[in-house]
């Protein structure tokens, strides 16, 4: 057993290098080397109860501590940023449990784990991407049952799905999903993406890494292996399409990437800013920012100013 | 200075001391011990112990402790320790025949062999608050009774079983009795043993509810507590090595016999039908209401329809467990910029969509949806 010193160089005694032990570490990567060679189809692993919340990674985090490596560089992120407090937890489980480097930036990381969105900065062979999967049934909100939903994917009957898509169209002119928008895979299995926006959708079809999901509470494993189709679920007269802001970031001017938007005030004022924020920090470090935002940063640092000396 | 909006490791680590302080809550108060926890709230440890598939005491009792009493989240501590744990054996069988007994008692007979039993119970106390416990009057003593109870045991079931008025409890050799759903994931239709565990497992207000449900009016069987027993039993393995029985410890369990009517199918002649609970320590409530459970869950086998909510096994096996719903629920509270940010660009464009089709204001939408319906 290999007892992991942890990132004050004293060890994190009584547990097996990156928490679980060994048995489960091989269980969980025969499963996932099942769903790498079945694109999309949900596998069912033996999900074990971790000192995580369910429903606050535990499924990418075993999957994370199956993969991992003493060579490994680890990346969290939740929401896009490395510095929210699930993504700075899980950062320190791993720093703990398997004392590994960790990185914030995309380019220099094997593995990272994610939350809710596809890095900005284009991913490589070799990567890994790991998603925490909260519902891995794409079709749950039109089937509540698990065994009708696994016949659905068995027989490739996706046609709920596309009249939800059609109903949304009838009613809205448009599909009105704008996130956890279904996939197919491999023109085979219809997916989740995970509750990532749909802006993120493209970035998954022919990506170079490897993407793994891990959905710990629902007990399933799934992946795309790389350079797969991934496909959002359209119409060829209502072709799918991503979010556009008429801004820029506020802080690097980037008119590219997923856009948040900061409450200056109670009166609707707001800015927009990276979610992706080591994308954002590489950008403002080059050199670029935004000009046309100056207003909006310095009444932001004000309210900051003001919370502070309240 | 955006970082600002969003945790970081410090606030992380001050909510840590913050929890830690609230935990000890005045230090001018004695600090409870987890001896004291253990032995005077020996329900609860009960509880941690039952759902956090778990018999420890004394870590039960440290998780109650540390989870300032939030049994919920005593019973996530119990079971994200348990996971790390080795299997070195698979224990045989307890026979709950051979206990010895803290309290039985049977609805359906007034006199059996063994006996009656009341036991230490809550049963027909009066709801008083005891102001002198307040005051820290010393406890009742009780002498034990010098006769003490009858060795022989049988059970309710087995007495029922003579005269073939019961089901009979069939073991299926095809099956492997070490399936465990900790190890590997449920899959439906769920085998009574698996539905069973998941039960066992399961939170005792929902198994409650839903129990009750089947009693109250969604659900038709009327059942009777042909037993509810409680006592320590042996616990024992068979080494590979050795190829016979050992005995490794004992540990207490409440024990809740079911008989339900069953006015029987073409195949099968009426007879009762059983439904069963077994928890870890003293629960009478949640192994009662188990047993009631497992029976609603026994429509596929019994040739019934199933009618009720109780009687739903994916809805019930899927959203029994408190540590998955407590964690998803409270999942929430992680942060759904991106999702959020996704709705408030969708929802304003739907309003904006909206505004272009039904005109700008409520009246003017009004006088629309009146024009539409005149069409």
């Amino acid at each position: 057993m290999t007892v992991a010193t942890n990132h004050n160089g004293g060890t994190e005694s009584g547990y097996n290098f990156a928490y679980l032990d060994e048995q489960t570490k091989r269980m969980i990567r025969r499963c996932l080397l099942k769903a790498v060679a079945i694109p999309g189809y949900q596998v069912p692993f033996g999900s074990r109860e971790m000192p995580l919340a369910y429903g606050w990674g535990t499924g990418g985090i075993q999957v994370t501590a199956s993969i991992i490596g003493p060579d490994d560089v680890l990346k969290v992120i939740d929401q896009g940023a490395d510095d929210t407090t699930n993504a700075v937890s899980i950062r320190h489980f791993f720093q703990r449990t398997a004392d590994v480097a960790t990185t914030e930036e995309t380019e220099d990381a094997t593995i990272i784990q994610t939350r809710h969105r596809v890095p900005e900065t284009a991913m490589k062979e070799g990567q890994i991407l790991v998603y925490q999967v909260p519902q891995p049934e794409p079709l749950r909100q039109l089937e509540p049952r698990e065994t009708e939903c696994r016949k659905i994917h068995g027989y490739a009957e996706y046609g709920l799905m596309h009249v939800k898509l059609y109903e949304d169209i009838a009613r809205f002119g448009h599909i009105a999903t704008s996130y956890s928008y279904p996939v197919l895979v491999n023109g085979r299995y219809v997916m989740s993406p995970t509750p990532i926006p749909k802006f993120d959708n493209p970035k998954m079809d022919s990506f170079p890494a490897l993407q793994l999901f891990g959905a710990g509470r629902e007990k399933r494993i799934y992946a795309v292996p790389p350079y797969t189709t991934v496909k959002s679920l359209d119409f060829d007269d209502h072709p799918f399409s991503v979010q556009k802001w008429d801004q820029a970031c506020a802080l690097c001017g980037a008119e590219d990437s997923f856009l948040d938007e900061v409450i200056l005030d109670d009166r609707g004022r707001k800015m927009f800013v990276c979610s992706d924020s080591n994308y954002c920090e590489q950008r403002q470090a080059a050199g670029y920012s935004n000009p046309a935002a100056a207003a909006d940063i310095a009444a932001y640092q004000l309210a900051l100013q003001g919370e502070a000396d309240a | 200075m955006y970082v600002a909006v969003k945790g970081g490791e410090k606030a992380i680590a001050n909510a840590h001391k913050l929890l830690d302080e609230q935990r000890r809550g005045d230090p001018n108060i004695d600090e409870v011990e987890v001896d004291q926890i253990r032995e005077q709230l020996s329900l609860a440890v009960a509880r941690v112990m039952a759902e956090g598939s778990l018999y420890d005491p004394d870590l039960a009792a440290l998780a109650v402790k540390q989870s300032q009493g939030d049994l919920v989240e005593a019973i996530f501590l119990v079971r994200a320790y348990r996971t790390t744990l080795a299997r070195f054996a698979t224990s045989q069988p307890i026979d709950t025949a051979r206990i010895d007994i803290k309290r039985r008692i049977s609805a359906a007979y007034k006199d059996l062999p063994g006996g009656q039993l009341l036991g230490p119970t809550f049963d027909y106390t009066h709801r008083l608050l005891d102001m002198a416990l307040a005051e820290g009057r010393p406890a009742h003593e009780v002498e034990a009774d010098a006769a003490g109870v009858d060795g022989e045991m049988p059970r309710v079931t087995d007495i029922l079983n003579y005269e073939g008025l019961i089901e009979t409890d069939e073991e299926d050799p095809e099956r492997d009795p070490s399936r465990d759903l900790t190890r590997q994931p449920l899959a439906f239709p769920a085998a009574r043993d698996e539905r069973l565990q998941n039960l066992a497992r399961g939170d005792e207000g929902f198994l409650l509810a839903l129990g009750y449900s089947t009693q109250r009016g969604f659900g038709g069987n009327h059942p009777f507590a042909g037993e509810i027993r409680r006592g320590t039993v042996t616990v024992s393995i068979v080494p590979e090595e050795l190829g016979f029985a050992i005995e490794i410890g004992e540990i207490e369990v409440t024990e809740c016999q079911m008989i339900n009517q069953f006015q029987g199918s073409a195949e099968m002649a009426p007879v009762f039908t059983r439904g069963y609970g077994l928890t870890f320590g003293h629960n009478e409530r949640k192994a009662m209401a188990m047993a009631l459970v497992d029976r609603a869950l026994r429509w596929r086998e019994l040739g019934e329809l199933p009618q009720y909510p109780a009687q739903d096994e994916e809805f019930v096996l899927y959203h029994s467990d408190n540590v998955e719903a407590s964690g998803f629920v409270q999942h929430l509270k992680l942060p759904h910029y991106v999702d959020f940010q996704s709705e408030l660009q969708l929802i304003r464009q739907l309003r904006a969509e909206h505004a272009g089709r039904f005109g700008h204001n409520d009246d003017a939408q009004n006088d629309n949806i009146q024009a539409e319906a005149a069409e």
